[in-house]
């Protein structure tokens, strides 16, 4: 088994998107955003369901950039950043049996349904995790 | 108290409303943090000890003997293992009494280590058994012990679950989304900081009440109901120190948790208070916090927590929302505000104005609230809604949407926000 962390962005610096799946979600239908709530959520239950899931969390878009500044002195913080930079939306961790099953969760999380029922095609960053030493290396 | 007349004398009986709760069956789980069992004599009646009543129970006794927190926490662990081991052909007549003589045997074999390691004088326990006032003293004494000042609240909420509420360090982990490791050091540490510190002879009330309010308010679902454990200990607390502002809490948390079922959809959405269907709040709750509401207001020693409650009180009067007293509930933020000057109270309070008094007027109060103040975005959202400013409502949804601190919300706005984009484009034919 291999741990793998699956990486939803609000925006960033992944390849373009599909054309004509990228309307922002305030922009669907109410009904539209419930199916795609109903879609994540049954996701993640099958896959727990398949002993797979290990843990999932949605980030505010807000964040900061935080420092040491040396002895005594308060962190430096920076940002919000403009539009153009990497923004986290969430993520979701899976414990599957190879890196196929990891691409093959990714893309069903993709297909999720957005406007007009359309599967959205997002983009999902798939980052396995450094694992343990194995104990017998030869 | 003029503004609290229509609470009066309203039949509340539940019996026109279909109970929810009746639908899962007998397994279903008991959310409501019903009227605190029955603690003399030990909870065996039924399937077992009861173990979350009997271990507070024996180290409330324990730490008021004079014996030091950790240490009782230990000794009433090992006692109730030792139960577990002896109780299993027979549950002795009295488990309460059973488990003090066997904490205090074990409390005293570790103190006797301790004493041939330091050499030190070992202390008498013996004291005569504890009639049920003591053992009301005990949990009030183990609460603002639990609560102690020194105690961030984080710790305090933990702690206070561990021993006063006898739950699980893993149980506590899960409702808090910690792993168990990390909770077990919280409570550790917890416990090391109050060492010395002893019973109080005057504890804190104040900071006991906000301890169980963070609770109430701030749990995940796990196996235990975070919420139903708040109104058990807080029944606790009432029926050991009856105050106004302790009943004003009670009241406060029954007349919110009888709305829970109505809260959420059934995948997880928010329901705000104007939409939910009413006939799933839990009748027999609101009866029991208006009248112990009613009973707190007549004291006339008015508090935070009283006005919250008489607030909570009123929404739950309402058949509809259309018939909410808002004029009166308004009078009772002024009150509240008087008494706070919190600013959250004021951006709350501006939506009552912008039902008294009109949207315009809402969204006067509502912007001379601090910007940091969270939620005051949304608040300006649905004021200008009704204002009929559809596309800045829009803008303001979405603007809240992005500064929301929990999902339910986030989802909540961006459909508000989706809902106001479908009625402003131009319809589609398709």
């Amino acid at each position: 088994m291999a741990k793998y962390l699956l990486l939803k962005h609000y925006r960033g610096s992944m390849p373009s998107p599909v054309p004509g799946c990228d309307a922002p979600m305030s922009e669907w239908t109410p009904e539209e955003i419930d199916a795609h709530i109903g879609f994540m959520n049954d996701f993640a239950a099958k896959l727990t369901e398949r002993g797979e899931f290990v843990d999932g969390q949605a980030l505010a878009p807000e964040g900061a950039w935080v420092r040491y500044d040396g002895e005594g002195r308060p962190p430096v913080t920076d940002g919000p950043f403009a539009e153009t930079k990497d923004l986290i939306a969430g993520w979701m961790i899976i414990d599957v049996s190879s890196q196929e099953r990891a691409y093959e969760a990714a893309a069903e999380l993709s297909s999720a349904p957005g406007q007009g029922g359309r599967p959205i095609h997002e983009w999902i960053e798939v980052r396995p995790f450094l694992e343990h030493p194995p104990t017998v290396t030869e | 108290m003029t503004h609290l007349d229509r609470l009066d004398g309203r039949d509340r009986n539940g019996s026109d409303v279909e109970r929810e709760r009746t639908e899962g069956g007998p397994e279903r789980k008991r959310t409501d943090g019903g009227p605190e069992r029955k603690r003399t004599g030990g909870g065996a009646e039924r399937g077992g000890p009861d173990w979350r009543v009997l271990g507070p129970s024996v180290l409330g006794v324990l730490v008021r003997r004079g014996a030091p927190f950790a240490a009782a926490e230990d000794a009433v662990q090992e006692a109730m293992l030792e139960a577990v081991r002896h109780w299993q052909d027979r549950v002795p007549d009295d488990p309460r009494a059973w488990l003090i003589t066997t904490a205090r045997r074990k409390l005293v074999d570790e103190q006797r280590a301790e004493i041939a390691r330091r050499r030190r004088e070992l202390r008498d326990h013996a004291e005569p058994e504890s009639g049920p006032t003591e053992e009301a003293d005990d949990t009030l004494q183990l609460l603002f012990l639990c609560c102690h000042p020194a105690l961030s609240d984080t710790s305090a909420v933990a702690l206070t679950l561990r021993a006063v509420g006898g739950l699980t360090t893993r149980q506590i982990a899960e409702a808090y989304l910690v792993p168990e490791a990390t909770m077990a050091q919280r409570i550790s540490r917890a416990k090391k900081s109050l060492a010395g510190k002893g019973f109080q002879a005057q504890g804190d009330l104040g900071r006991v009440l906000t301890v169980l309010y963070l609770v109430f308010n701030e749990g995940h679902s796990g196996e235990v109901d975070l919420a139903g454990e708040a109104i058990r200990l807080t029944r606790q607390l009432v029926a050991a120190a009856r105050s106004p502002e302790s009943a004003g809490l009670l009241a406060l948390m029954l007349l919110h948790h009888a709305r829970r079922p109505a809260r959420w959809t059934s995948h997880g959405d928010l329901v705000p208070l104007d939409e939910q269907d009413r006939r799933r709040w839990d009748t027999g709750l609101i009866a029991e916090g208006v009248e112990i509401i009613q009973q707190a207001l007549a004291q006339d020693r008015l508090g935070p927590y009283q006005c919250q409650a008489a607030i909570a009180a009123l929404h739950a009067d309402a058949p509809t929302s259309a018939e909410t007293d808002w004029p009166q509930i308004l009078s009772w933020y002024d009150e509240l505000l008087t008494l706070t000057n919190s600013p959250v109270v004021a951006l709350n309070r501006a939506v009552a104005v912008g039902e008294v008094d009109g949207p315009l007027a809402g969204l006067r109060a509502a912007e001379a609230v601090p910007r940091s103040i969270p939620r005051r975005t949304a608040v300006l959202a649905h004021l200008h809604e009704r204002a009929s400013s559809l596309t800045r409502a829009r803008e303001l949804y979405l603007e809240a949407a992005a500064a929301a601190t929990n999902l339910a919300e986030q989802r909540h706005l961006t459909k508000q926000a989706a809902r106001l984009h479908d009625q402003t484009r131009p319809r589609e034919t398709s």
